[in-house]
């Protein structure tokens, strides 16, 4: 046992020496080197509307209005809320996640009827006209992270119609809109093609002259 | 298709330099970056008062062990003292004993297994001191013991190594400078780091969001390199703060694959003969080459059939109106698709990470199958040396059975395998599916355990093995619905984790030892070869056959019958 008071010391320093090292120095050193030279990015990506912080470029965020395309399903709810729900508690702080239901899960499948059917009743209702054609996998399923910032082209194709009607704006200049906002694969294979929802919603806010 | 093969190609011309500097920095040769890493590292060790003698695999484990300890002890202590401790600008409150007792151990054993959520359970002083510090030291501990048990059955010379001049120089030379640089890369692409505190935007339609800041690109980059793979949020590497473009993607996929493959690389270099070894052009090595090949091997077939699964689509959601010509995407993110998201799940499970790129709970049951099943088999690349280690069980058991069939004393590596190495080996093969099958049948069998079971039917119990096939392989990953964080399972997971982790690698130690303290025996025509075309088969068969024998039970009542219900219902 005389030993074992060795071990311990020896132990014992060896891990206050590593704690300064990678527990103190590096995150540190890190947060230096970041703030110098990626200040915007080591800083949430912000985008700026008037000069007042409306997002973060990387992150989604929930959208209501018709004249806007709207995100991927988040079970939590984008970290969104209104005064009121923050007031009564129902938004109870930042977090985020999915549903995490089993692929055979019967409340899954309940959703997504649900899902299925509000939006071809929302499109009848703004366009006038019966919704035909296929909703794309993406559209009304929740994202892992429930705070993804994009849908897929063609996510943003059956909404199009709708964002249209609503914001007042043609259709091409909606398209166009989206076609700004389309990132392409990486190199041409990494990835896949994606549209940024907040980013589409602003420029359309910009052409309907809201902000 | 493309992306994946290309992804893989990348990862081969990068492990094999890697290898190459860590076998140098294992065996003490001269390298390019000595100038700055020597002084640095002599200085730490006149602080620590480190002799660097050499230590046989006894006092090798108990410094080991006794360093470990030390570790959760002050960890344990910043947990239960964070809420008046200073770095805490979101006021985050203490954590509970239990809860801090499974956060300590998940992050002393590489396994990382969260039942709290970064966002509102940790202070940032909590994510830098423990979470980051520790990522960087288990990482390094299991390093050491894989580079003890090298030198060990390498058999050149008299001792092990000493624990702490291993521990100190993958750290500084290998950990430190890579995080750091591939954190500047994260941070590039959009991963924050500040210490402010979150933010509240307003949203052009006049609502408001809260953006959860931290440290955030410090903690990535070490997360996956050090095979640790707990996120500072809640969803892991799925969070676009944590994982935001598909280049932070493959940076993080590059991290985590990079140093276990460069094990086995460092072992083959090793292993090799004298005469070899001055040939500087031979890259891996005879005996790495067979390991290398096994577990490619294994991990291609697994990653077929999650990506194909995957692609399959639900066929519950095409009936509900919803087409699935892109896969299924409930619980995965539009920037990383089918592709990277079964390339990563497969990834993250065979090198034991953790980290996910979307939500396995919603896996499809047969992708959700693979990862399950690696973490079971807990050799396929494995964690940061250990699963090296791991697999050389199974090269042992191979070489054993081989011998059993042709009537001869098994050899390997030019010694003999006796009776007590077979124990030791078995002991190691059996604790980790007693760990995860023991503790499955307690939870299914216990209103504790089954309080957890979010998910009803044949998923419940897929959720339940999830969990501790996670907790004993140190992968630390989770099908998250399982409502994880209560006393039982923050206990029976604790444990699951520490004896997987503790068991495995002092009885690996031991064979180590044990080897090293034997005659070498001659190599005759008799003698069976492991390293040509047939002992890869023979190994690939092994770990399948023993996973067989072992799991498939399980697995049939579990996501085989989840796949079936779905499929032919």
């Amino acid at each position: 046992m005389k030993n074992f008071g060795k071990y311990l010391k020896k132990a014992l320093a060896v891990t206050l020496v590593l704690l300064v090292l990678c527990g103190v120095v590096y995150p540190l050193l890190l947060t230096a080197a970041g703030q110098v030279i990626f200040p915007k990015q080591a800083n949430g990506s912000i985008v700026k509307v008037n000069d007042k912080a409306a997002g973060s470029e990387v992150v989604g965020q929930e959208f209501e209005g018709n004249q806007y395309f709207h995100g991927r399903i988040s079970s939590v709810n984008y970290n969104t809320y209104t005064k009121e729900e923050k007031e009564s508690g129902e938004y109870a702080g930042v977090s985020s996640g999915s549903f995490n239901y089993a692929p055979s899960s019967k409340d899954l499948e309940k959703r997504v009827e649900e899902d299925v059917k509000a939006f071809k009743e929302r499109y009848k209702e703004v366009t006038g006209e019966e919704f035909k054609g296929e909703i794309p996998a993406d559209m009304l399923t929740a994202s892992g992270s429930g705070l993804d910032p994009h849908i897929s082209p063609e996510a943003a194709k059956v909404q199009l119609p709708i964002v249209a009607a609503a914001s007042g704006l043609s259709e091409e200049e909606v398209q166009n809109i989206v076609d700004n906002n389309t990132e392409k694969k990486v190199f041409g294979i990494f990835g896949e093609e994606k549209v940024n929802v907040l980013e589409c919603n602003i420029d359309i806010a910009e052409a309907m002259n809201e902000i | 298709m493309l992306q994946i093969v290309l992804t893989l190609a990348i990862f081969m011309i990068l492990v094999i330099p890697m290898g190459t500097y860590m076998y140098h920095i294992a065996t003490k040769q001269k390298t390019f970056a000595d100038k700055i890493f020597n002084p640095l590292d002599n200085t730490i060790y006149k602080i620590c008062h480190i002799g660097r003698e050499g230590m046989n695999w006894k006092q090798y484990a108990l410094h080991l062990l006794t360093t470990n300890a030390v570790m959760v002890f002050i960890g344990y202590l910043v947990l239960r003292l964070q809420g008046i401790l200073f770095a805490n600008p979101n006021g985050i409150e203490a954590m509970e004993p239990t809860l801090s007792f499974n956060t300590i151990i998940s992050f002393m054993t590489n396994t990382n297994l969260q039942h709290y959520s970064g966002e509102s359970g940790l202070s940032y002083l909590s994510q830098m001191l423990v979470i980051i510090f520790m990522m960087f030291v288990s990482a390094a501990s299991g390093y050491a013991a894989c580079m003890a048990f090298c030198r060990g059955l390498a058999g050149k010379q008299k001792d092990v190594g000493n624990f702490y001049e291993d521990m100190v120089r993958i750290t500084t030379r290998i950990l430190i400078p890579v995080s750091f640089i591939a954190g500047l890369l994260l941070i590039w692409q959009g991963v924050p780091q500040t210490l402010e505190a979150n933010q509240t935007v307003q949203t052009i339609e006049g609502q408001f969001q809260d953006l959860a800041m931290g440290p955030v690109a410090s903690l990535e980059s070490i997360k996956h390199l050090g095979t640790n793979g707990g996120g500072f949020f809640g969803a892991n590497s799925t969070t676009p703060f944590e994982n935001p473009t598909i280049i932070s993607n493959l940076i993080e996929l590059f991290s985590m694959m990079v140093l276990p493959g460069a094990c086995v690389i460092t072992f083959g270099k090793m292993t090799m003969k004298r005469k070899k070894q001055e040939n500087k052009k031979v890259l891996f090595g005879n005996q790495g080459r067979t390991i290398f090949a096994a577990m490619s091997i294994l991990f291609i077939v697994g990653l077929i059939v999650c990506f194909t699964s995957e692609m399959a689509g639900n066929p519950a959601l095409e009936q509900a109106g919803l087409n699935q010509d892109m896969g299924s995407m409930e619980g995965k993110e539009v920037r990383f698709g089918i592709a990277q998201s079964a390339l990563f799940t497969t990834t993250t499970t065979s090198f034991t990470t953790g980290t996910v790129n979307n939500m396995h709970d919603t896996l499809t049951p047969l992708g959700g199958m693979v990862p399950m099943l690696h973490m079971m088999l807990n050799c396929v690349f494995g964690g940061k040396g250990v699963g090296l280690m791991n697999m050389i069980m199974y090269v042992i058991l191979a070489v054993f059975l081989c011998g059993l069939m042709i009537g001869r004393t098994p050899e390997y590596l030019g010694k003999k395998i006796e009776g007590k190495e077979m124990k030791l080996v078995a002991l190691v093969l059996i604790v980790h599916p007693l760990l995860i099958l023991g503790f499955s049948a307690l939870a299914v069998m216990t209103g504790a355990g089954q309080a957890g079971i979010t998910n009803e039917g044949f998923h419940g119990l897929s959720q339940v093995l999830y969990e501790y096939a996670s907790s004993a392989a140190n992968n630390g990953s989770g099908f998250e619905g399982l409502a994880d964080n209560s006393y039982f399972w923050n206990i029976t997971t604790g444990l699951a984790m520490f004896f997987g982790r503790y068991i495995a690698i002092v009885a690996q130690l031991a064979i180590a030892g044990s080897m090293l303290a034997k005659r070498k025996v001659n190599e005759t025509v008799g003698t069976l070869r492991t390293d040509n075309v047939i002992f890869i088969a023979i190994l690939v068969a092994v770990v399948y056959i023993f996973a067989a024998l072992t799991f498939f039970p399980a697995l049939a009542l579990g996501p085989i019958a989840e796949h079936l219900t779905l499929w032919m219902p």
